[in-house]
C-alpha cells in the first residue's frame, strides 16, 4: 500500500528533482549543449581558454549569472511587459555580472585581469539571452533555475576540455603547473594551440566526436 | 615473385567475410593491390570509359614530376651544407650529405600519413586508397632539410586529419593538404620553420667566416627599413665565404640557394611543369596564371615604389622563393583549385597577387605563396560559383522561350 500512496505525492507537488528537472541539467551537457550543439558563447570560449585557471572562473561566473538572471526573469515573467522584455533582461543580467565582476576583482585579481572585458560581455553572451528568451519567460523559476545551472555547466564542460588540450598541448601544463617539467620531460610548446585558430580546430574536433557517439546525421 | 603471391593468396581467407580478421580486409588489400594489379576488372562488354589512367596512375604521373625538383633538392641540401662549412666536397659526398637528411624525413612523411590512411580506411570500410602518394612527398618537399622528424610526423598527423578525413577524405578536403601541414608546423613551430633555418649545419659545426644563412627574401625585406638597392644587395650577397655569388638572378633561377628541400630551383619546378602539362595532370592555365599574377603584381609595385623591395625588379618575383613550386606541384592540386576553366585564371592570378602582396607588405611572412594557395584554395568554390551563375545568365539572355 505504501506505494501507491508515494506515487500519489508525487502527482500532488513535483519533487524538486524529478526526472523533468533532472533533464534540465543533464540536456546542456550533451544533445543541447550551448557550444557545440547551439553554437552559442563560441568568441568567449575562443578567447579565454588559453589556460584552465582563466577557463574554469569564467564557465563558473557564467554559471552564475545563467542561473541567476534565469530565476531572477522568471519570477517576474508575468509582469514583464514583453514590449521591453529585452531591455528588463539587460538590466538583470548587468546586475549580476557586475556582483560576479566585482567579486572576481576583489578575490582572484590576477584571473580578472586576465579575463579583462570577456566577464563584463557576460551581458551580451547568446547563452544567457538566449535561454532567457527561450526557458525563463515560460517556466517556473525552480527549474529556470535548474535549466541556468544546467547551461553553464554545459558551457564550463566544454570551456575546460577546450582549455585543457590547450594549456597541456601549448604550455605543457595544467592549472598553471608544468606537468612535463615537473616529469623531467623537456616539452617544446605547440604555439598553434595559444592562437585562437587552436581553439576553433579543438572545438571542430569535439563536435565531431559527440556527433559521431550520438549517431548525428544531416538532414 | 610466386612465393609473395601463394602467402598473399593463402592469408585472404583470414580476411574474408567470416575470416579471423575481416576487420582489416581493406588493409590486406591496400597490400594486395600495391603488389599486384587487381584481378577484377571490367568485362569486355559495357559502356565504361577505356582508360588507363585511374588515380594510382594520376598519382604515380604527378609523383615522376616531382622527381626532379627531390633529386636536385637532395644535391643542394649537401650542397648549401658544405658551402657553409667552407669545406670543398664532391658531387658523391654532396649526395650523400643530402640523403642522409633529406629520406629521413620522407619516409616520416609517409609512415605517419600512411597510418592515418589505414586507421580511417579500416573504420570507415573504404580501400585505402593512393590520396597520400603524392601529399607524402609533397611534404617533405617543402620542409627545411634540419627540420626535427618528430614535427614532420605531427604536422603530417595533423594535416591529414584535420585537413582530409574531417572533411570526408581523398577527394574531399577543402585546403591542400600538404600545405596545411607546412602551415601548422608556421604557427605551432615557428623557431624550426623560418628564420635562418635553411640550411643544414650539424650541431657543433663551425661556420666559415662570413657566413649568413638569410634567404633571398629575407635580404629583399630588410632592405625596407635599412635602405639600399634590393638587387644589388641580392648580388652582393655571399661576397667572401661563397665561391659565386649566391644570390644573382641566374643561381636563383638554377637554384644553387638555401630553401626548403625541394622548392629551391625553378628550372626543375619547370621541368615538373612541362611533365605535368604533357600528360595533362596539371592544368597549365593555373601555373601560368599564378606567374602571371605575381609577376603583374610586381610590375604594379614598380610603378608605386616607395620602398627598395617594391623596386625589386618583377621577374626577380617568379625566382624568389617557393613560388615556382608552389605554382606547379600545389596550385594545380585538382581537389582544391577552381574547377571551371575560368575559375582556374581568376584563381591561379590571385594567388600570384596575394604571395607578390603577402612578400612585401607583411614583415611578418617573408613569403607568401604558402598563405595564398591556402587562402584561395577556400575562395575556389566562391570562384567556381560566379563562373558557373554567370554561364547561366548568359545562357538565359540567349533563350527566347
Amino acid at each position: 500500500m505504501s506505494a501507491e500512496t508515494a506515487v500519489q505525492e508525487v502527482k500532488k507537488s513535483e519533487p524538486l528533482f524529478s526526472k523533468k528537472n533532472r533533464k534540465l541539467i543533464t540536456n546542456p551537457l550533451d544533445i543541447d549543449n550551448p557550444i557545440t550543439v547551439q553554437v552559442l558563447g563560441i568568441c568567449s570560449a575562443l578567447a579565454v581558454t588559453t589556460q584552465m585557471k582563466p577557463a574554469f572562473i569564467m564557465a563558473l561566473s557564467l554559471t552564475v549569472v545563467t542561473a541567476s538572471s534565469n530565476a531572477a526573469i522568471s519570477a517576474l515573467r508575468n509582469t514583464i511587459p514583453s514590449r521591453i522584455r529585452i531591455i528588463v533582461q539587460l538590466a538583470i543580467v548587468s546586475l549580476w555580472v557586475t556582483l560576479v565582476s566585482e567579486l572576481l576583482k576583489a578575490y582572484v585579481y590576477d584571473v580578472s585581469k586576465q579575463l579583462s572585458v570577456f566577464v563584463g560581455l557576460i551581458i551580451t553572451n547568446c547563452i544567457v539571452m538566449g535561454r532567457l528568451e527561450a526557458y525563463a519567460m515560460g517556466n517556473k523559476p525552480w527549474p529556470s533555475f535548474l535549466d541556468g545551472i544546467g547551461n553553464g555547466l554545459g558551457y564550463g564542460m566544454i570551456l575546460m576540455i577546450i582549455a585543457f588540450f590547450r594549456e597541456i598541448l601549448g604550455s605543457g601544463a595544467i592549472f598553471g603547473y608544468k606537468i612535463f617539467e615537473a616529469a623531467g620531460i623537456h616539452y617544446q610548446g605547440n604555439g598553434l594551440m595559444l592562437l585562437p585558430a587552436g581553439a576553433c580546430i579543438l572545438v571542430g574536433l569535439i563536435i565531431w566526436v559527440q556527433r559521431s557517439i550520438n549517431g548525428y546525421r544531416e538532414h | 615473385m610466386k612465393f609473395l603471391r601463394n602467402t598473399l593468396d593463402k592469408a585472404k581467407h583470414n580476411f574474408e567475410e567470416g575470416g579471423k580478421y575481416h576487420k582489416y580486409f581493406y588493409v590486406y588489400e591496400a597490400l594486395d593491390t600495391f603488389l599486384y594489379s587487381p584481378n577484377t576488372t571490367a568485362g569486355a562488354k559495357g559502356v565504361q570509359v577505356r582508360d588507363a589512367i585511374d588515380l594510382k596512375r594520376l598519382m604515380m604521373t604527378v609523383i615522376i614530376a616531382m622527381t626532379p625538383c627531390l633529386l636536385f633538392g637532395i644535391v643542394n641540401v649537401g650542397h648549401q651544407h658544405f658551402l657553409a662549412l667552407g669545406q670543398q666536397a664532391s658531387m658523391m659526398d654532396k649526395i650523400m650529405v643530402g640523403l642522409m637528411q633529406v629520406l629521413p624525413i620522407v619516409i616520416v612523411s609517409y609512415t605517419a600519413g600512411g597510418i592515418v590512411e589505414a586507421i580511417f580506411a579500416v573504420f570507415r570500410k573504404h580501400p585505402i586508397n593512393e590520396g597520400f602518394l603524392v601529399t607524402g612527398m609533397l611534404i617533405p618537399l617543402v620542409m627545411p632539410p634540419n627540420i626535427p622528424l618528430w614535427q614532420v610526423f605531427v604536422a603530417t598527423v595533423f594535416a591529414v586529419l584535420i585537413a582530409k578525413e574531417a572533411f570526408g577524405g581523398t577527394g574531399m578536403n577543402v585546403l591542400n593538404v600538404a600545405l596545411t601541414a607546412r602551415a601548422f608546423l608556421y604557427f605551432a613551430y615557428p623557431t624550426q620553420i623560418s628564420g635562418e633555418v635553411w640550411t643544414y649545419i650539424p650541431e657543433g659545426a663551425k661556420v666559415v667566416a662570413g657566413y649568413s644563412g638569410a634567404t633571398p627574401l629575407a635580404i629583399a625585406a630588410e632592405t625596407v627599413t635599412s635602405g639600399g638597392n634590393a638587387v644589388t644587395q641580392l648580388s652582393g650577397f655571399g661576397a667572401g665565404w661563397a665561391n659565386e655569388s649566391l644570390y644573382s638572378l641566374q643561381n636563383m633561377f638554377v637554384g644553387l640557394i638555401p630553401g626548403s628541400i625541394g622548392e629551391t630551383s625553378t628550372l626543375m619546378c619547370l621541368i615538373g611543369a612541362f611533365i605535368l602539362w604533357a600528360t595533362g595532370s596539371g592544368s597549365w592555365k593555373i601555373i601560368v596564371s599564378v606567374f602571371g599574377g605575381a609577376y603583374a603584381m610586381g610590375l604594379l609595385l614598380n610603378a608605386l615604389a616607395v620602398n627598395p623591395f617594391m623596386a625589386l625588379p618583377a621577374h626577380y618575383h617568379l625566382v624568389m622563393g617557393g613560388l615556382a613550386f608552389g605554382a606547379v606541384f600545389m596550385a594545380t592540386d585538382p581537389v582544391t583549385a577552381a574547377q571551371t576553366e575560368t575559375g582556374k585564371w581568376v584563381y591561379g592570378f590571385l594567388i600570384g597577387v596575394f604571395t607578390v602582396l603577402i612578400r612585401v607588405f607583411n614583415p611578418a611572412y617573408p613569403e607568401g605563396i604558402m598563405l595564398a594557395i591556402l587562402l584561395m584554395n577556400v575562395f575556389a568554390p566562391l570562384i567556381d560559383y560566379f563562373v558557373v551563375s554567370a554561364n547561366k545568365t548568359r545562357r538565359l539572355k540567349r533563350a527566347t522561350v
